[in-house]
């Protein structure tokens, strides 16, 4: 499947942020959007119960909730963010075992470089992954 | 003994497209067998040498059986059995 993450920049700016305030750990959350639009609308930040610099994992109660309140806005997650603290902005072995939301971009930030984030999206099927370009947009279209 | 399964998405094709089924059976292992016996291909993704595959959640109710009993976690007439792919990962 080829592809591309449209999506609004302060959407992005809210990712690095997350990304940035919980560094060294990973940051994660999700941007949920109506089912079938591909279009990602609401930032949700999630907890990483693994509060880990290598490890990120949803706590389970919270993705419980999380997808109930999304089934019931008729929404899915468009977007599955995690952060890696000192390696580039690029899947490891783990995201690729653990992806299994075939619809969704993953998206990557790199808080390395205290300077500068890599913000990198990814579509993973079937344990392929594919990169593709971010078309950042400055306004509600 | 009627429980309904909600399935995720990257599981739908082992229920034709179906977000939830009903199913019937007292421990979250019998309800999944239940499934097998008319979905083939579901158990397969759920557990793994007679546990939880470590990639997949699943609730009675709100509870994560991980710390009910496992597949053995008790279900009962009416519950909601809930299947989410565990979002996980990082760098490690």
């Amino acid at each position: 499947m080829t592809g591309v993450l449209r999506i609004r920049r302060e959407l992005v700016d809210e990712i690095v942020a997350h990304a940035r305030r919980d560094h060294p750990d990973e940051a994660c959350g999700v941007i949920a959007g109506p089912d079938g639009s591909d279009r990602p609308e609401r930032f949700i930040p999630m907890l990483n119960a693994a509060r880990s610099p290598t490890f990120y994992e949803f706590d389970s109660g919270d993705l419980l909730k999380l997808y109930r309140e999304m089934d019931a806005n008729d929404e899915v997650p468009v977007v599955i963010y995690h952060s890696h603290t000192a390696t580039e902005a690029y899947p490891s072995r783990t995201d690729v075992s653990y992806a299994s939301e075939p619809d969704a971009h993953y998206v990557l930030v790199s808080t390395r470089d205290p300077d500068t984030h890599e913000f990198r999206s990814y579509r993973i099927v079937d344990g392929v992954v594919t990169e593709e370009p971010v078309e950042i947009t400055e306004s509600t279209e | 003994m009627a429980v309904t399964v909600s399935i995720p998405t990257i599981l739908r094709t082992h229920t034709d497209g179906q977000k939830s089924v009903e199913a019937s059976g007292k421990t979250v292992l019998e309800v999944i067998d239940d499934i097998e016996a008319r979905h083939g291909g579901l158990k397969a993704r759920l557990v793994k040498e007679d546990k939880l595959h470590r990639f997949v959640n699943v609730y009675v109710n709100d509870e994560d059986v991980r710390f009910a009993g496992g597949l053995d976690a008790e279900v009962k007439d009416g519950d909601t059995v809930t299947i989410l792919p565990a979002v996980a990962g990082g760098a490690r």
